[in-house]
Parts: C-alpha cells; structure tokens; sequence
C-alpha cells in the first residue's frame, strides 16, 4: 500500500511512541477507560503540543504535520480521539485568545501539567443547529454566570479546561442568529455548580453530559469579543475537518493492511479467500477511496497552512475520508468472516470507532448540504 | 565533554532478512532499514552522559546512503551533529575492515567517549566496540549496564556470566553498552523538527584517506562461502510422566547441553 510518503520522520517518531499501546492495550481500556499513559506518553514527547506555537513550549507544527501526528495514531490501531480535541480547538485559542490567557495557558498545555479536551458546543435541543444552543452565561460583578447543559462534551471527565460556546443574548433578541454566542475559555476542576454525567456509547469515547447550575467563571474566561463566538468556533472548523479526515485515513489504512493479510493467509476451498473477487474488490475499491481522500486531505491541509481558503476541500476531505474508511472497515469485516466480530482482532473495534466520523463532529448530511448551497450554488434546505 | 555514539542500520528486526545470491551479502534493500535496537540504548547512554556533564553528541554510522535514515533518528533524539560514512568500497566489509573505517573516521577528533552497542541485530558478533578501541590504542569498557562519569574516570559494571565486574578507565575510552543499562528515550516532536536542520558530515574513503584495499570484502578476513535456509521445525519431544518425568527432562536439557 502506497499513502502519501511524506514526513516519514515524523510518522515514525510517532509510531515509536505508540508501539508501547497496542491492541491488548486499547482493546484492556474498553468499554470506558482513558487511555491515562497513552495520552502522558504522546504529551512527554511533545506531539499533543505540536499545534502550539514555539514561543509558548509548543512545537510550532503546521496543521499538516498535526495530521500526519493524528493519523499515524489510528494507523497504529490506537484511538486519537482520546486527544484530539487539544488539536482542534488549538486554532479557536491561538487566533482569537487574549496574550495573557495565551500566556497562562499555552506553556502549561504544552508541559501536560493542563489538559485541553472538552470542547461543550452540542445540546440536546441544539446539535447540527448550532445556533440553538441556549446555555446561558449572564455578565455578573465578578465574571459570568453559566446555565444551562450540554450534551455529548467528550472528555470532560479528564480534561482541566473547558472550551464553551454558550448564549449571551438570547436568540429571539439577536438580528442573525448566528450572533450572540461567545466563547469561553476556563478551568472546569472542581467548578461549584458543574456537573459531569458519562454517556455509556458504542464505542469508547469518554463522552458525557454536562450541567451548568450557576457556575461562576472569572471575566478573563471571555474569549474574543463577545457575541462573536460562533464565527470563532466557524474559525476552528476547518482544522477539525481536516484532521478527522486525517484520522479516518489512519483508521482505514490500519484495517487494510490487517484485512490484507489476512485475505493472503487464510485459505478456504485451497486457495487464499483474497483471490476471490468478492472479497479482493471491496479492500481495493476502499483503497483507491482512501487514496484519494488523503489526496484531498493534504491538499487541504496545504491551503490551511498557506493561510488560504480551504472550506471547501476541508469538508471534502472530511466526508471523504469517512466514507472511505468506513468502506475499508466493513470490508476488512467481511473479509475476517466470523474471526472479524472476535474482540482479539480489533477490526470490530474499529468498525464502531471510525463509524463515528460520518456523524460527528459533524455529520455528512451536513457537508453535503454545505458544498451543495456554498459551493455548487444550490437553494438552501437551512 | 566530547561523546561519539557509533550507530548502524540494519535489517527491521522484524522482517524476514535474505541473503544475496551473488554475493552472499546481506540484502539491504529487501527489508526497511531501522536503527539497530542497543544502539538506541548507546545513544540515550551518550546523551545522559552530556547532559550530565556537558559537551556534546556526535552521531558516527558506518552505511549506505540511506543509513542517513538511522544518522537522523539520532539526531532527533537529541545528539548535536553526525558523520556518515559512506563508499562503495566499504561494501562488504567484516567487523575488521567496519572497525577500520569507524577508527579512522574517529581518530583526530578528540572524542572522551565512543559508546556502542554491545551488538548489531544483524552480525550479532559483539567485536567492533573492542576492535576500534584496539585500533586507536584506547581504553575498552564493554558490557556496560552501569556508566558513571567523574571528570576523566570512567567507571563501569560490565555484565559476565555470573553478576558484573567494576571496570575504571580514563578518557578517551570505548563503551559499548547491553540493554540494562536505561530506557531509550523516543524522538520528540521538536527533535524531529530539530534535526532536520542539524549538520551532517558526509564522508567517503579519500576524506578518511583509506585505502580502499583495507576495507570492503576483499579486505575483510571472514567471508561467508555459502548459505542455506534454517531447517523447518522439527517437532519437539514430548516426555510423559511415569513417575519418572523430571529424570528425562534433566536427561534431554544435559543432551542439549543446557544443563
Ligand atoms: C461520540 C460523540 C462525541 C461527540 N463529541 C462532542 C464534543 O466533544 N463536543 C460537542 O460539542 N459535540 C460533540 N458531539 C456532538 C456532535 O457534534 C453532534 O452529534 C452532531 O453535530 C450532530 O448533531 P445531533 O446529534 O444533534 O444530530 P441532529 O442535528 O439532530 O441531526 C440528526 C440527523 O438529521 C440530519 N439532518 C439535520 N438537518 C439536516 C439538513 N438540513 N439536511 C440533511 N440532513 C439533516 C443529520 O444529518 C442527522 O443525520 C459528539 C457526538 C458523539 C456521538
């Protein structure tokens, strides 16, 4: 199999990391656990840090190395999204942070001592509508006063800070609804009022509802101005889409690889079942999708790191990659016959994470509704 | 402190390694190439013993040009530069005509230390590390599992048989290192991006000034004359118990000579 060869050097430092954390080791953490020693481990090395600027301890990556970090993590049968929010809402932090919360945060990010995992958008009246959201922060004497619950806040049982998006005027008040939301940037550990309640999933994800019962967060929280929130969140989203993207090309080329040898190895009838066209032509038809969606992905990452336009071939590289690596699981699925829904192989596994990214953190639905109306001119269905 | 760390290429551990049919040579190609596993220990030792007490780490391999693969892993692991030697000539060569070449790439640079691994995965002869220190007329600490570093004094506990020895020696000295010794550390983020843009020395048999007559396999002493595959398993011997079991398994572990 032939992906993109480039940064080998990193891809192999990341792997060394990751040998330690194999497939007894993911497969030990299920159906809840937090992968606790993976995470320090990837933290000592510098890759969590790798988006944060030099200046601040970071490594000073650009989103494309970030990718390949993410990517080679799920080509190693571990599961990025353990971490990979500090990835994606890096871009909110470092664009529209204060110098002083970049300052109190970005160096203790950078050294493990904080983590930044929880990332509260999704309600549940309010998932793919954004713009419905209705927690509530109300400026008070001492900062601002949170209501309100969100729902599917993944890590929010092992992260320090919270990234919120939360109402400030109440959406009936505002000329566009896409006004009056802010950002809040705060350390969520032992907040009076905040609730944490796990979501049991499919999968293991960490992911939890949270209750906000006048939670008292300081001034200096406010990220940005306020009101201009949700263009902030807008902001990050790019870089989310490219590195889920990156992450469903990992997954998928860690599933070819174990569903081509596989399909060598085994034999039924005298002859190895990869000879069979019923089983070659699905693992070579989710091959050339995932090639292709790792074009798209590198191209996007390209533009995003030449500070141009890539919305367009960020979403692409999202819905791509998704479909692409749920085509090569469900393959390498069929492929192991019954031995794939035994927990040992770890395809099943895979099979329920990767599954994830059709649906969030946004689902596909929703891309296609973007590249129709924003791209191809299409009437709005929103 | 100035601390040379020998590194080689060599076959993935992992990978099924084939042997040329024309030469008998080793085929490189057919397998990724990866650092060899105890010199990722030498290089860690190398590194704690400049952070310790200052100077700093040059990384030598002795290889084809795409040992400059293994020179960089080194150097995003933290040494300072790296001196790759690199000729056709030096195809070939044994662990004679490989210390002559590491030697004179050595020499005249003032090393304190040179550490090794104890052994490459591939040869797995264990000789270099002495051969070299031979060759320049330096002191030899191999075996290390312990290194303790006070100014010109180098003391180390070199594994035997039966526990380890206390061996002193001054700089410069050789040390070649077994896997006990510490917990390689993994290139991080910024020491990938960092070695990108560290100096590398390249050099061939004229920068050296080497005959080529003294290296590759025509100098080298031991050739391999011919190969076979490694016989198929046989199927091992099962002894049942007859009240007599424990007898015929020390019968067969002295028949084997393992006890
Ligand atoms: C495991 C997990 C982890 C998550 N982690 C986080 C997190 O850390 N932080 C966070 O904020 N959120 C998180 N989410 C939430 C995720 O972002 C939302 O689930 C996602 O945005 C979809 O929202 P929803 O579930 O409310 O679906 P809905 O918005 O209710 O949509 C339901 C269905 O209707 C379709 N649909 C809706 N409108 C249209 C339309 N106009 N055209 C076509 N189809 C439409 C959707 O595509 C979908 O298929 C997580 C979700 C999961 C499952």
């Amino acid at each position: 199999m032939r992906f993109e060869s480039m940064h080998d050097e990193l891809r192999d430092g990341v792997r060394a990391v990751c040998e330690k954390f194999d497939g007894p080791y993911w497969r030990g953490l299920e159906p809840d656990g937090y992968p606790t020693d993976f995470v320090d481990a990837l933290t000592a090395a510098g890759y969590l840090a790798a988006l944060i600027p030099e200046e601040y301890g970071g490594g000073g990556a650009t989103l494309t190395e970030a990718s390949v970090i993410l990517e080679e993590i799920a080509a190693s049968g571990g599961n990025p999204s353990a971490c990979h929010a500090q990835m994606y809402i890096m871009g909110t932090l470092l664009r529209h942070g204060s110098e002083p919360q970049k300052r109190d945060y970005l160096p203790r990010i950078a050294s493990g001592e904080l983590r930044l995992q929880a990332f509260g958008v999704t309600e549940p009246g309010a998932g793919s509508e954004t713009t419905r959201i209705r927690t509530r922060a109300e400026r008070t004497a001492d900062g601002w006063r949170i209501n309100g619950q969100k729902i599917w806040t993944s890590r929010a049982m092992h992260s320090d800070l919270m990234l919120l998006l939360a109402r400030t005027t109440p959406y009936e008040q505002c000329a566009k609804p896409t006004d009056g939301l802010s950002t809040f940037l705060f350390d969520m550990r032992d907040l009076p009022g905040l609730t944490i309640k796990p979501i049991p999933t499919m999968m293991n994800h960490n992911t939890t509802e949270v209750f906000f019962d006048d939670v008292v967060i300081p001034p200096a929280a406010l990220v940005g101005e306020e009101g201009r929130g949700f263009r902030y969140i807008l902001d990050g989203m790019n870089a989310e889409r490219i590195l889920i993207a990156s992450e469903c090309i990992g997954d998928g080329r860690f599933v070819l690889e174990r569903a081509i040898a596989y399909a060598n190895e085994r034999e039924v009838f005298g002859r190895p079942i990869g000879a069979n066209q019923g089983v070659q032509f699905p693992l070579a038809r989710a091959y050339a999708q995932l090639r292709a969606a790792d074009l798209v992905r590198f191209e996007a990452a390209r533009l995003y790191d030449a500070g141009e336009k890539c919305a367009e071939e960020a979403n692409m590289a999202k819905f791509l990659a998704s479909e692409a690596s749920w085509a090569a699981v469900n393959a390498a699925l069929d492929t192991h016959g019954g031995f794939g829904f035994a927990v040992e192989y770890d395809i099943e596994r895979k099979f329920r994470e990767t599954r994830l990214y059709q649906v969030a953190p946004i689902n596909n639905n929703l891309v296609l509704a973007y590249l129709g109306q924003h791209v191809l001119g299409l009437p709005k269905s929103y | 402190m100035k601390v040379a760390v020998c590194v080689k290429q060599v076959p993935d551990t992992w990978a099924e390694k084939r042997l040329r049919a024309e030469d008998s040579l080793l085929d490189r190609e057919s397998a990724d190439g990866v650092m060899n596993e105890l010199d990722e220990y030498a290089v860690e030792q190398a590194l704690q013993i400049v952070e310790a007490a200052g100077g700093e780490v040059v990384v030598v391999s002795m290889g084809p040009e795409r040992a400059a693969e293994t020179v960089r892993k080194a150097l995003s692991m933290g040494a300072d530069s790296g001196i790759h030697v690199v000729d056709d000539a030096l195809r070939g060569s044994d662990a004679i005509a490989t210390a002559t070449a590491l030697a004179a790439a050595l020499k005249g640079r003032d090393f304190d230390l040179i550490v090794f691994g104890s052994e490459s995965t591939d040869a797995r002869m264990s000789v270099v590390p002495a051969m070299v220190a031979e060759i320049l007329g330096i002191a030899q600490l191999t075996f290390a599992q312990k290194v303790l570093v006070d100014g010109s004094a180098v003391t180390i506990e070199r594994v035997t048989d039966y526990g380890f020895d206390t061996v002193t020696a001054s700089t410069p000295a050789v040390i070649s290192v077994v896997e006990k010794i510490n917990e390689p550390r993994y290139p991080s983020f910024k020491g990938i991006m960092a070695a990108k843009k560290k100096p590398v020395e390249t050099i061939g048999l004229a920068e050296l000034s080497l005959d080529p007559g003294v290296v590759g396999s025509r100098a080298s002493w031991s050739v391999v004359a011919d190969f076979s595959a490694r016989p198929a398993k046989a199927a091992g011997v099962v002894v049942s118990d007859a009240g007599d079991g424990g007898v015929k398994i020390a019968d067969f572990l002295a028949e084997q000579k393992f006890i």
